[in-house]
C-alpha cells in the first residue's frame, strides 16, 4: 500500500491502547454508570463507540448501551461544501431522556460536526448530559466545543487529512496524517 | 427593351420537358422567350450560374387567416412569406373567420390579395357551410368570384352523402375537392400520432387507420362518380398505398405531401414540443419512407406546406390545447430539395410537384415557363446554407419545429407576372 | 453530470433517473422514515428554502405527502391548487408559471391534468421541477414510493414479478412503474381489456395480458389501477359489473399469486370494483405502508434535489 504521502500518527497497538485509556478516563469521570448511553457519530465514531463499550464491559462488567448517530441533516453547510455525504439513518434502539450521553466521534476538527450531532440528539430526547470523547483533536475549532476524553492531540495545518482507520470497517487499525489528496 | 433577362441558369421546366442551362427574357409580364444565349437590352440582368431558374413555386395548401385571425396572418404577411419562399402562387383554405362560404368572402380575399398580395393568392372554398359538414356551401357563387377548389380543410365530413354530393356539385364548376382525410370519431381526443412515443408521452394518439378510413372512403366515391378527388396533406404509408392502387385502376385522385411529414417522425414531440403538433400528425419513420417514395415516382402529385400560423397564444399552452399547425412557406423549399439529396427524387419531379402539378390539379394557368405564359420565375441556389430563424420569418408565425436548422437551398429571387417580389440580400445570407 | 449525482436535477419521468439514482433516493428515503417515527419529526436540514406545491388538478393525498415531506426538513412549503389560482380566472399557464417564478422558490412541485406540463414548466424556470402527477403520463414519485414499499417487504427489487392490472393506457402510475420498476431488474405484466391497454404494449412491458388469473399466477407484487368508473362505462367496457367480474382482485384469484405475494393500491381504493375488500385489507395489502413511505420517499427527494444529492466526495 503506497503510504509514501502519508504519516503513521498511531499505529494499531498505540490506537488500542489509548482507546483503553479512554474507556478508563470515562470510568473516572462517571463513577456511576447507571443512566449512561453511548452515542458514536456514523461512520468511525460508530466504531470507536462500539469499542469503547468493549471497554468499559471489560473493566465495569456492566453493558452500556450504544446507539450510532448521522448528522448531515443537521449540518449547517448544506449545499454549501459541494460534498455533502448521503445520509445514512440514525439508530438509537433506547431513551436518551434524563442519561448521560456519551457522544463520540474519531476526529474532531471545526466542531460543526458535533454541533450537529447534538442538534440531532436533542430533536431525539433530552438527555440530562453530554460528553463528548474523540480519538484525535486535531484543533482548528470554530465553535466553543472541547472534548471532555481526548485520545491524543495532534498540531495539524488547516488543509492537511486526518484519517483514522478501524479494523471493522476499513481492515486495519492506524491513524494517519497527510495533505489532501496524499495517497493512503 | 425587356424588362429581365436571366442569363446562365438551369432551367426546369418540366411542364415543358426543360432542363437545360439556357436564358430566360421577360417582357411586360410576360415570358418572351426561353433559348440560348439570349441577347436583348434588358431593364435588369440576372446572372443565374450555378442556379436553377424554374416556374413559380405554387403551394396549393396555405392558411393565410384572413378575414378573422388577422393576429395570426394576414393576407398581406402571408404572401410575404410565400414569397420569401420563392412561392409565386398559394392557394389559401376556408377555414378564416368568417368561413369562406360564399361569395362575398371569396371577394374580400380575391379584393384584398389584389391590393396587398405581392404573389398570386387563389382562395379555396369550403365544401359545406360553416365546414359543419352539412349543407353545403355558396358553390357556384364562390366560383364565380375566383374560387378554385373546395375543401373543408381542417374538418372532414363525417357524412359520405355530404362528400358525394360536394364532388358532384363542385365539378359543375370545374371544383375539385380537396380532402382533409381524418375520421373524426377515431381522432377523438387525440392529439398526436398514436404509437410507441404516444404511449410514452402519455398522450392520446390518432391512428393511421383515421386517414386512411377516410382516403378508402372517397377514392370509392370518387371511383364510382368517375370525378376527381384531391387528398390534402396525405402522412401514412397506408394512404400513399391506396392513392397509389387508385391510380393504378385509373381513379381520377391526386395527392399532396407536406414537407413536416416527409421531414420528421413523431419522435419530434419528445418534451412536448407543441411546434411540432399538427394534423394530420407526424408520423412514424416508415411513414416518413413512404411518403418520399410516393414523391420520387409521382404517386404523390404534389408537395404542399399546410402553412398554418398561429401565435403564442395558442402555442405556448399545455400540449392538449396547443392549436395544430405550423408555418411552412418560407422552410419549405429547402425540406423538399433535401429529397433529391436524400431521397433519390430527380430534380425536374421535385419541381414539378412544387409548380405543375399543383397548378393542373388546380386548373389555374400557372407553373410552366411556356412562352406567353404569366412570368412568375423563382430563381433557387439549392447549395446555399442557412440557419433558420423563426425572428426573421415575413409570417406573422413563429410555429415552426425548425427553427435553428441548418437548411440547404434558398429561392434568391422571387418573380411574379415579371416582377421581382423577393431578392435575398447578401447580408441576409 | 455524473451517474450518482441528483442536485437540481429535475423529476419529471421515471426516465430522468438511472437505477444509480432510484437506488440513492431509496436509502436516503430509509433515513427520512427514522425522521417521521420520532416525537420530534422535524430536521432544520430544508430551513429557509421554499417548496411550491403547485397543483393545477385536485389531490388531497399527493399534495398533503409533499407538504408533510418539506415540513419535516423544515421547508417553507406553500400551497397553490387550481381553484384559489388564476389559472381558473382564465390566466394562462405560462404566464402563472412566470409568477410564480418571479417569487423565487428553490423548488416546484407541480401537479396537472395535462400531460407534459411540468416538463413545459421546467423550460420556463430555473428551480428545480418535481413531477407530482401529469394527466395520463407520468407520476415518477407514487413509482419511488412503490419501489420503496416493495424493497422494504421483500428486501430487494431485482428478478421480482409485478403485475399491474387496471387501465393501464390512462395511467400515469402505470407508465412511471413500466419504466422504474423495469429500471431496477423487476419483470412487469400489464393486464387490462383490451380497450385500456395502451398502443404497443408489448413494447413498454415484459408481458401483456387481458386475463387477470395470468397476471396474478405467480407474481410477487400485483399493483391494482383505480378505474375511473364514471369516464369508462360503456366506451371502454360494457358496465362495471362485467368490469369488476373480470378483473376485481379477490382472495380466490390471489391464491395463484407466489408465497408472501404483496398488493398494491395508489389509491384512492374503489372497494369491490378492482378490489376485494378481503384482499384491500387482508394479509398481502401494504396500502398503507405505501402512504407512509410515500412521505419518507418525497423527504428524500427533496433532500437530494435541493442540495444533498451532490456527488459523495
Amino acid at each position: 500500500m503506497a503510504e509514501n504521502h502519508a504519516s503513521v500518527i498511531l499505529n494499531a497497538q498505540k490506537q488500542r491502547q489509548i482507546i483503553t485509556r479512554m474507556a478508563h478516563e470515562v470510568v473516572e469521570r462517571n463513577r456511576n454508570l447507571d443512566d449512561f448511553v453511548i452515542v458514536g457519530i456514523v461512520t468511525r465514531g460508530a466504531v470507536l463507540a462500539r469499542r469503547l463499550a468493549r471497554e468499559l464491559k471489560r473493566i465495569t462488567k456492566r453493558d452500556i448501551p450504544v446507539g450510532e448517530l448521522d448528522p448531515t441533516l443537521y449540518r449547517d453547510d448544506f449545499k454549501r461544501t459541494g460534498a455533502l455525504l448521503g445520509a445514512k439513518p440514525t439508530e438509537i434502539p433506547f431513551s436518551v431522556d434524563d442519561k448521560t450521553a456519551l457522544l463520540v466521534d474519531d476526529v474532531l476538527f471545526t466542531g460543526r460536526t458535533v454541533n450537529a450531532a447534538m442538534a440531532h440528539l436533542f430533536d431525539i430526547g433530552r438527555p440530562k448530559r453530554i460528553q463528548l470523547a474523540v480519538l484525535i483533536d486535531r484543533g482548528h475549532r470554530e465553535l466553543p466545543i472541547r472534548p471532555d476524553s481526548c485520545g491524543k492531540n495532534v498540531p495539524t495545518q488547516y488543509v492537511e487529512k486526518i484519517r483514522v482507520r478501524f479494523k471493522e470497517c476499513d481492515g486495519r487499525d492506524v491513524v494517519l496524517s497527510g495533505l489532501a489528496g496524499s495517497a493512503e | 427593351m425587356s424588362d429581365l433577362l436571366i442569363k446562365g441558369g438551369r432551367v426546369i421546366d418540366p411542364a415543358n420537358g426543360l432542363d437545360a442551362v439556357m436564358d430566360l427574357l421577360i417582357e411586360r409580364g410576360r415570358i418572351a422567350r426561353v433559348g440560348r444565349k439570349l441577347e436583348s437590352a434588358a431593364k435588369r440582368v440576372i446572372d443565374a450560374k450555378g442556379l436553377w431558374v424554374t416556374p413559380g413555386l405554387v403551394d396549393m395548401h396555405v392558411h393565410l387567416r384572413e378575414p378573422g385571425y388577422e393576429y395570426k396572418e394576414t393576407i398581406a404577411s402571408g404572401s410575404a412569406a410565400a414569397a420569401a419562399g420563392g412561392f409565386t402562387s398559394v392557394a389559401c383554405m376556408a377555414n378564416t373567420n368568417p368561413v369562406n362560404d360564399c361569395g362575398q368572402i371569396t371577394e374580400f380575399i380575391v379584393e384584398t390579395a389584389r391590393r396587398e398580395a405581392v404573389v398570386n393568392v387563389f382562395p379555396v372554398g369550403a365544401c359545406t357551410m360553416g365546414l359543419k359538414g352539412e349543407a353545403l356551401a355558396n358553390i357556384g357563387e364562390m366560383a364565380a368570384a375566383g374560387a378554385v377548389a373546395l375543401s373543408d380543410d381542417g374538418r372532414c365530413a363525417m357524412n359520405a352523402q355530404v362528400m358525394r354530393k360536394a364532388m358532384e356539385y363542385g365539378a359543375m364548376f370545374n371544383l375539385t375537392t380537396l380532402v382533409h382525410a381524418e375520421d373524426h370519431n377515431l381522432t377523438q381526443g387525440g392529439v398526436m400520432n398514436e404509437g410507441a412515443v404516444s404511449a410514452a408521452l402519455g398522450l392520446r394518439g390518432q391512428p393511421a387507420a383515421a386517414e386512411e378510413a377516410i382516403i378508402a372512403r372517397d377514392i370509392q366515391i370518387a371511383e364510382y362518380l368517375k370525378l376527381p378527388v384531391h387528398f390534402c396533406h396525405v402522412s401514412t404509408a397506408g394512404a400513399v398505398e391506396l392513392v397509389r392502387r387508385a391510380k393504378e385502376r385509373g381513379v381520377k385522385v391526386t395527392a399532396e405531401a407536406a414537407p413536416h411529414h416527409f421531414t420528421l417522425t413523431d419522435e419530434a414531440l419528445k418534451g412536448y414540443n407543441t411546434n411540432a403538433k399538427m394534423a394530420p400528425p407526424l408520423r412514424t419513420r416508415a411513414d416518413m419512407e413512404a411518403l418520399r417514395a410516393g414523391i420520387a415516382e409521382g404517386t404523390m402529385d404534389a408537395i404542399a406546406t399546410d402553412h398554418a400560423p398561429h401565435s403564442v397564444i395558442e402555442k405556448e399552452v399545455e400540449f392538449d390545447q396547443a392549436a395544430y399547425g405550423i408555418v411552412g412557406l418560407e422552410t419549405a423549399l429547402p425540406l423538399a430539395l433535401a429529397l433529391v439529396r436524400e431521397a433519390g427524387v430527380a430534380p425536374a419531379r421535385l419541381i414539378e410537384s412544387l409548380t405543375a402539378r399543383p397548378a393542373a390539379i388546380l386548373a389555374i394557368e400557372r407553373g410552366t415557363l411556356t412562352e406567353n405564359a404569366a412570368a412568375d420565375v423563382t430563381i433557387i441556389d439549392p447549395g446555399r446554407e442557412w440557419t433558420v430563424d423563426p425572428a426573421l420569418f415575413k409570417s406573422k408565425g413563429r410555429n415552426t419545429p425548425f427553427g435553428g436548422w441548418t437548411a440547404r437551398g434558398r429561392a434568391m429571387f422571387t418573380i411574379v407576372g415579371g416582377k421581382i417580389v423577393h431578392e435575398l440580400k447578401e447580408q441576409q445570407a | 453530470m455524473s451517474e450518482r449525482e441528483l442536485y437540481r436535477k429535475r423529476l419529471v419521468s421515471m426516465a430522468d433517473l438511472t437505477p444509480a439514482h432510484i437506488t440513492r433516493i431509496l436509502d436516503t428515503a430509509r433515513v427520512m422514515k427514522g425522521i417521521s417515527e420520532r416525537d420530534v419529526k422535524k430536521a432544520p436540514t430544508l430551513r429557509g428554502r421554499t417548496v411550491i406545491n403547485f397543483f393545477a388538478e385536485p389531490s388531497t393525498r399527493t399534495r398533503t405527502s409533499f407538504e408533510i415531506a418539506g415540513k419535516r426538513l423544515s421547508a417553507d412549503v406553500i400551497n397553490i391548487s387550481a381553484a384559489g389560482s388564476s389559472l381558473s380566472k382564465g390566466e394562462s399557464l405560462k404566464d402563472m408559471v412566470g409568477n410564480l417564478r418571479a417569487m423565487n422558490p428553490d423548488l416546484l412541485v407541480v401537479r396537472h391534468g395535462a400531460s407534459g406540463a411540468p416538463e413545459m414548466i421546467s423550460r420556463w424556470v430555473d428551480c428545480t421541477v418535481v413531477n407530482a402527477g401529469d394527466g395520463r403520463h407520468e407520476h415518477p414519485t407514487q413509482c419511488l414510493l412503490d419501489l420503496m414499499t416493495v424493497r422494504e417487504k421483500k428486501g430487494t427489487l431485482e428478478g421480482l414479478n409485478v403485475s399491474i392490472v387496471g387501465d393501464i393506457a390512462n395511467s400515469r402510475v402505470a407508465r412511471s412503474n413500466l419504466i422504474g420498476m423495469r429500471a431496477m431488474g423487476m419483470k412487469v405484466t400489464v393486464c387490462g381489456p383490451a380497450t385500456l391497454l395502451p398502443p404497443r404494449a408489448g413494447e413498454m412491458a415484459d408481458r401483456v395480458t387481458s386475463r387477470i388469473e395470468e397476471a396474478v399466477e405467480g407474481a410477487d407484487v400485483v399493483m391494482m389501477l383505480r378505474i375511473q368508473t364514471e369516464r369508462m362505462e360503456g366506451a371502454n367496457f360494457p358496465n362495471i359489473r362485467e368490469y369488476s367480474r373480470m378483473y376485481c382482485l379477490t382472495a380466490e384469484r390471489m391464491k395463484r399469486a407466489a408465497r408472501g405475494a404483496l398488493v398494491l393500491h395508489p389509491g384512492p381504493v374503489n372497494l369491490g370494483v378492482e378490489i376485494a375488500p378481503d384482499v384491500a385489507e387482508g394479509p398481502w395489502s401494504v396500502i398503507l405502508d405505501q402512504v407512509t413511505y410515500g412521505v419518507a420517499v418525497r423527504m428524500a427527494i427533496l433532500y437530494l434535489l435541493l442540495g444533498g444529492g451532490l456527488p459523495e466526495q
